[in-house]
C-alpha cells in the first residue's frame, strides 16, 4: 500500500484483500470494461462473448431502457427513442447542440441550467443520464463476471475534453453508482497498455481517431514514468463525421431531402458506415437508398469518390499533430514510435496520413478497440491499492488553457495548456472602481484571446470587499486543478481576507442537488434502502481511513511521533473502530473527521521526510 | 498544517540557487519527487496526506516548469532577489534592441509574403534562435555576480528574451500553416 511504500519502497507487508476495480472506456461508438485478474489486464465479455458494448441506449415506455446491441439494432426503426453517440453532447449547452444541427435526429428540450434534454417515449433525458445508463450496464457486467461489488472505476475521457465535458463524465459515473477513482485520458491509457506490454522507453506519439473524437498526445516513457509532454486534438472529429459525409452523398445521389425522413437518415448512416468499413479493404462498395416513396436507388462508391469525401475530415487531424509537436518542444524526428488507437485508424487513408505527418510507419499491432480500456484497468488496479506502487506513474497534462475574463472581453490566462497536473496557480487582480465592494469572476477555457471565442465554464462573485479607492483592493484568484483535470477556483481579497470559492460547476452541467435527486430516484427504482446505502458507504470510507492510519503508524509511528502523540492518534483510531460497527452515519462521519484532525501533524512530518528521501534514494542510480 | 512547501523551487529540488543547471539532472529529480508525492501514491492514504500530496505535487510541477526553461528560470531568480520583470508600467527598452526588433518584424512580414516563404521563415527562425541563445549565455553571467549592475542587466535581458520568444513562436506558427 501507498503508505508503506513511502518508508520501504517495494516492500508492502500490510495484508490486504484484493479490491475489485475496473477500467471503463466510455466511447462515442463503443464502450468496454476491463479488469486486472491474476496480474493480467483484459476486457470483460458479456454473456454472449461480446467485448464491445455499442454506446447506444433505447428508451421504452414502461420498461427499463435497452443498452448495446439490442438498442443499436432498433436504431433505424425507432430513431427518436434510440440515442447513439451521446458522448458528443456531454457537457454541451443547447446552443452547441443546435450547431451539431441535422447530424442528430433527436428532439431536444432545454433543461434546468441550460443542459439539453432528449425527448423520448420514456421522458426527457440529459446526456449525463444516457451515459450513466451505459456505465450501469458495464458495471452490471463486471459485477456478474467478477462476483462482487466494485470498489471503484477509472473512466477514460478524450485528452482534449474540456472541464465541462470531464465534469459531465464524472457525474455520469456517480449516477451509475460507481466510485470514480480517476478520469484518465484515453491516449494516456493506451500508452500505459502499450508501454507496459512492450517495456518501451522513449518518446511516443499516440494518434487516437475514434468515432467522435480525435486526440494526439506525445508521451515520454522513462523507467515506468509516463510523462505526457503535450496533447492536442478535436473533441468533435471522428468516424461519425465520415459516416455523415457518406450518408449525405448517398442521399444526394438518390435525390432525397435529408431532414424530411429521420428513419431514412438513420438507415443511410448505418449503410454509410458499412460501406466505409468495406472500403478499408475493398476498392469499391455497393450502396443503396430506399426513398420515402418506397423506390430504391442503387449505386457504388469507389475508393476515389470515398477518399474525396473523407480526406477533408482526415486532413483536420494534421494541424493538431503539428501543434502538439511544437508544444512538446520536439520535432517528428525525435519520436521513437507512433501508436494508432481507435477504430478509424483501421482506414488505410488515415494510416497514410499519420505516417506522412510523423515520417514513420505507425505501429498497428495492438488491438485499437481494447487498448484504452486495458490501460484504464491497470491504473484502476493501482489506485485501488492492489499493486506495489513503485512501478508505474502517470503524469498527465491539462489540454486547454484556463483563465478569467478581464476588461474589454479579453481573457487573462492563468494556467497554460499542457501544464502538468495537479497544479495550482494564483494571480492578483486589482479593483477598478472607487468603493467597489464586489467582483464578478468569469472562468473560461480555451486558447483564444477573446472571451466570446472561449468556452465559458462558470461565473461567481466575490462580495463584501471593503470600499477602497480604485486599484487599492487586491484580489487573488487561485486556480487549482486536481489529478482528474477538474478545476476549482477561489478568490480572496488580500487586505481584508474576504474569501469566496467555487468548485467549478460547468454552466451546462448538473447541479449537486439534481444528481442527488436522480440518485435517490434510481435507488427507489431499484427498491434499495437509501439509509442502508448511506451507512454502507460511510463504513467503507471508515475502513479505508482506518487502514491508512494503521499502516502509517506501523511505518513511521515510532520514528516520527512521541509516545504521547502516538497515544492521541491511537485513541481516535479506537473510537472510530467502535463507531464504525454502529449504525449512526453522522457519528461515523464525525469519527473520521476527528481522526483526520489527529493525524494532520503526523502527515506533515511524513511528507517532509519524503522530500529528503525522494532525492537521497535516487541519487545513486538516477543522478549519478 | 503545512508541509515544507515554503521552500523555494531550488531547495525543493535539492539544488543550489543559481542559473546554471543540468536539465537532465533536474528532470531526474523531478521524476524522483513525483514518484514520491504524486496523488496516485496516496490513493489509499489518510486524508491529510492526500491533501498534502496534491499541494506538494502542484508545487513540484510548477517548480519544474519554472526551472527547466532558461527564461523562466532567470525571471524566477530575479524574483527571488526582489526584482520584478513584468511591470507593465515600465516600457523602457534599450534603443538598440528596439531597432533590432523592428528589423526582425519587418523581415517576418517580408518572409510571410515572399515566394520562398518556407526558406525565409526557417532562416529567420535560426536568427531569432541565435539571438536568444546569446542572451541566455549573457543572462547566466549577469546573474552570477549578484551585484546591482548585474541584476539590472539581467532584468533587461529577460525582458528582451520575452520579446524574442514571442517572435519565435509567431514564426513557428506561420511555418505550420502551409
Ligand atoms: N474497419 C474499419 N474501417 C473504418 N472505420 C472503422 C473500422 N472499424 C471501426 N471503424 C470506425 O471506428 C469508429 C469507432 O471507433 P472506436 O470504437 O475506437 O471509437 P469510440 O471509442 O467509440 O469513440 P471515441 O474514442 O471517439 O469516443 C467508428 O466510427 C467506426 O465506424
Ligand atoms: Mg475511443
Amino acid at each position: 500500500m501507498a503508505l508503506l511504500q513511502i518508508s520501504e519502497p517495494g516492500q508492502s507487508t500490510a495484508p490486504h484483500y484484493h479490491r475489485l476495480a475496473v477500467g471503463i472506456d466510455l466511447g462515442t461508438t463503443n464502450s468496454l470494461v476491463a479488469c486486472v485478474r491474476s496480474g493480467i489486464a483484459d476486457t470483460l465479455p458479456d454473456g454472449e462473448g461480446r467485448h464491445l458494448l455499442p454506446s447506444v441506449v433505447r428508451y421504452l415506455k414502461g420498461s427499463d431502457p435497452l443498452v448495446g446491441d439490442e438498442a443499436l439494432a432498433a436504431a433505424a426503426e425507432d430513431p427518436l427513442n434510440t440515442i447513439a453517440s451521446v458522448k458528443r453532447l456531454m457537457g454541451r449547452g443547447i446552443k452547441d447542440v443546435k450547431r451539431l444541427g441535422g447530424a442528430l435526429p433527436y428532439e431536444f428540450a432545454p433543461g434546468e441550467s441550460g443542459m439539453p434534454r432528449i425527448r423520448t417515449a420514456a421522458g426527457l433525458w440529459s446526456p449525463v443520464e444516457v451515459s450513466a445508463e451505459i456505465l450501469r450496464s458495464l458495471k452490471r457486467r463486471a459485477e456478474a463476471t467478477l462476483g462482487g461489488d466494485l470498489t471503484g472505476a477509472v473512466i477514460t475521457v478524450p485528452a482534449y475534453f474540456d472541464d465541462a465535458q470531464r465534469q459531465a463524465t464524472k457525474d455520469a459515473g456517480r449516477l451509475a453508482g460507481l466510485t470514480v477513482l480517476r478520469l484518465l485520458n484515453e491516449p494516456t491509457a493506451a500508452a500505459v497498455a502499450y508501454g507496459l506490454d512492450k517495456k518501451a522507453e522513449g518518446v511516443f506519439a499516440i494518434y487516437d481517431l475514434g468515432g467522435g473524437t480525435f486526440d494526439i498526445s506525445i508521451l515520454r516513457l522513462n523507467r515506468g514514468v509516463f510523462e505526457v509532454l503535450a496533447t492536442a486534438g478535436d473533441s468533435a472529429l471522428g468516424g461519425d463525421d465520415m459516416d455523415h459525409a457518406i450518408a449525405d452523398w448517398m442521399l444526394r445521389q438518390a435525390g432525397v431531402e435529408v431532414s424530411a425522413d429521420p428513419h431514412g437518415a438513420r438507415r443511410a448512416l448505418r449503410d454509410a458506415r458499412a460501406a466505409k468499413h468495406a472500403l478499408s479493404q475493398d476498392e469499391e462498395a455497393a450502396v443503396r437508398v430506399t426513398r420515402p416513396d418506397g423506390s430504391i436507388w442503387q449505386g457504388r462508391l469507389t475508393r476515389g469518390e470515398f477518399q474525396a469525401l473523407v480526406d477533408p475530415i482526415i486532413e483536420r487531424t494534421v494541424a493538431p499533430c503539428r501543434r502538439v509537436l511544437r508544444d512538446a518542444g520536439i520535432t517528428a524526428f525525435d519520436i521513437s514510435e507512433v501508436v494508432l488507437v481507435g477504430g478509424s485508424t483501421r482506414m488505410p487513408r488515415v494510416r497514410e496520413r499519420a505516417a506522412a505527418v510523423f515520417g514513420r510507419t505507425p505501429l498497428t499491432d495492438i488491438d485499437p478497440d481494447r487498448v484504452v480500456a486495458i490501460g484504464a484497468a491497470i491504473q484502476a488496479d493501482i489506485l485501488a491499492g492492489n499493486k506495489p506502487q513503485d512501478e508505474m506513474l502517470l503524469l498527465d497534462v491539462i489540454p486547454l488553457s484556463l483563465g478569467i475574463e478581464i476588461m474589454g472581453g479579453m481573457v487573462e490566462k492563468i494556467i497554460a495548456r499542457n501544464s502538468t497536473i495537479p497544479i495550482a496557480k494564483a494571480q492578483d487582480f486589482t479593483t477598478f472602481k472607487d468603493g467597489q465592494t464586489a467582483m464578478a469572476i468569469h472562468v473560461v477555457q480555451g486558447e483564444r484571446e477573446l472571451v466570446a471565442d472561449c468556452r465559458s465554464l462558470a461565473r461567481f462573485e466575490l462580495r463584501g470587499i471593503p470600499p477602497m479607492v480604485a486599484g487599492a483592493g487586491r484580489i487573488r484568484v487561485t486556480f487549482q486543478i486536481d489529478a482528474d483535470g477538474l478545476l476549482s477556483v477561489s478568490a480572496q481579497e488580500q487586505t481584508s481576507g474576504v474569501a469566496s470559492s467555487v468548485v467549478v460547476k460547468p454552466s451546462y452541467g448538473l447541479s449537486d442537488a439534481e444528481i442527488e435527486r436522480m440518485l435517490r430516484d434510481s435507488i427507489a427504482h431499484a427498491h434499495e434502502d437509501n439509509d442502508a446505502r448511506n451507512l454502507r458507504e460511510q463504513q467503507v470510507e471508515a475502513d479505508r481511513v482506518l487502514a491508512a492510519v494503521e499502516s502509517a503508524l506501523a511505518a513511521d509511528g515510532t520514528a516520527l511521533l512521541s509516545p504521547a502523540e502516538r497515544r492521541g492518534i491511537e485513541q481516535e483510531l479506537a473510537r472510530l473502530r467502535s463507531l464504525r460497527d454502529g449504525t449512526d452515519v453522522a457519528r461515523i462521519r464525525d469519527g473520521i473527521s476527528a481522526l483526520d484532525r489527529a493525524t494532520r501533524e503526523f502527515a506533515a512530518r511524513r511528507m517532509n521526510e519524503g522530500i529528503n528521501k525522494a532525492l537521497a534514494g535516487h541519487r545513486l542510480d538516477e543522478f549519478g | 498544517m503545512q508541509a515544507n512547501v515554503e521552500k523555494n523551487f531550488f531547495e525543493l529540488f535539492g539544488l543550489p540557487v543559481g542559473f546554471n543547471l543540468d536539465t537532465a539532472d533536474l528532470a531526474a529529480r523531478y521524476r524522483a519527487l513525483q514518484r514520491q508525492f504524486h496523488p496516485d501514491r496516496y490513493a489509499n492514504a489518510t486524508d491529510p496526506e492526500r491533501r498534502l500530496s496534491l499541494q506538494i505535487t502542484a508545487q513540484i510541477n510548477q517548480g519544474f516548469q519554472t526551472l527547466k526553461e532558461p527564461l523562466s528560470r532567470g525571471r524566477y531568480l530575479l524574483a527571488l532577489q526582489g526584482v520584478n520583470t513584468d511591470e507593465e508600467t515600465d516600457t523602457r527598452m534599450d534603443p538598440d534592441f528596439l531597432v533590432e526588433q523592428m528589423e526582425l518584424r519587418e523581415s517576418l512580414d517580408e518572409a510571410r509574403c515572399s515566394a520562398q516563404r518556407g526558406e525565409r521563415l526557417a532562416r529567420l527562425a535560426r536568427e531569432t534562435d541565435a539571438l536568444l541563445r546569446a542572451r541566455t549565455g549573457a543572462l547566466g553571467s549577469s546573474l552570477a555576480g549578484g551585484d546591482p549592475e548585474g541584476l539590472r542587466r539581467a532584468r533587461e535581458l529577460v525582458r528582451e528574451m520575452q520579446f524574442l520568444k514571442k517572435l519565435a513562436r509567431e514564426i513557428e506558427e506561420l511555418g505550420e500553416v502551409d
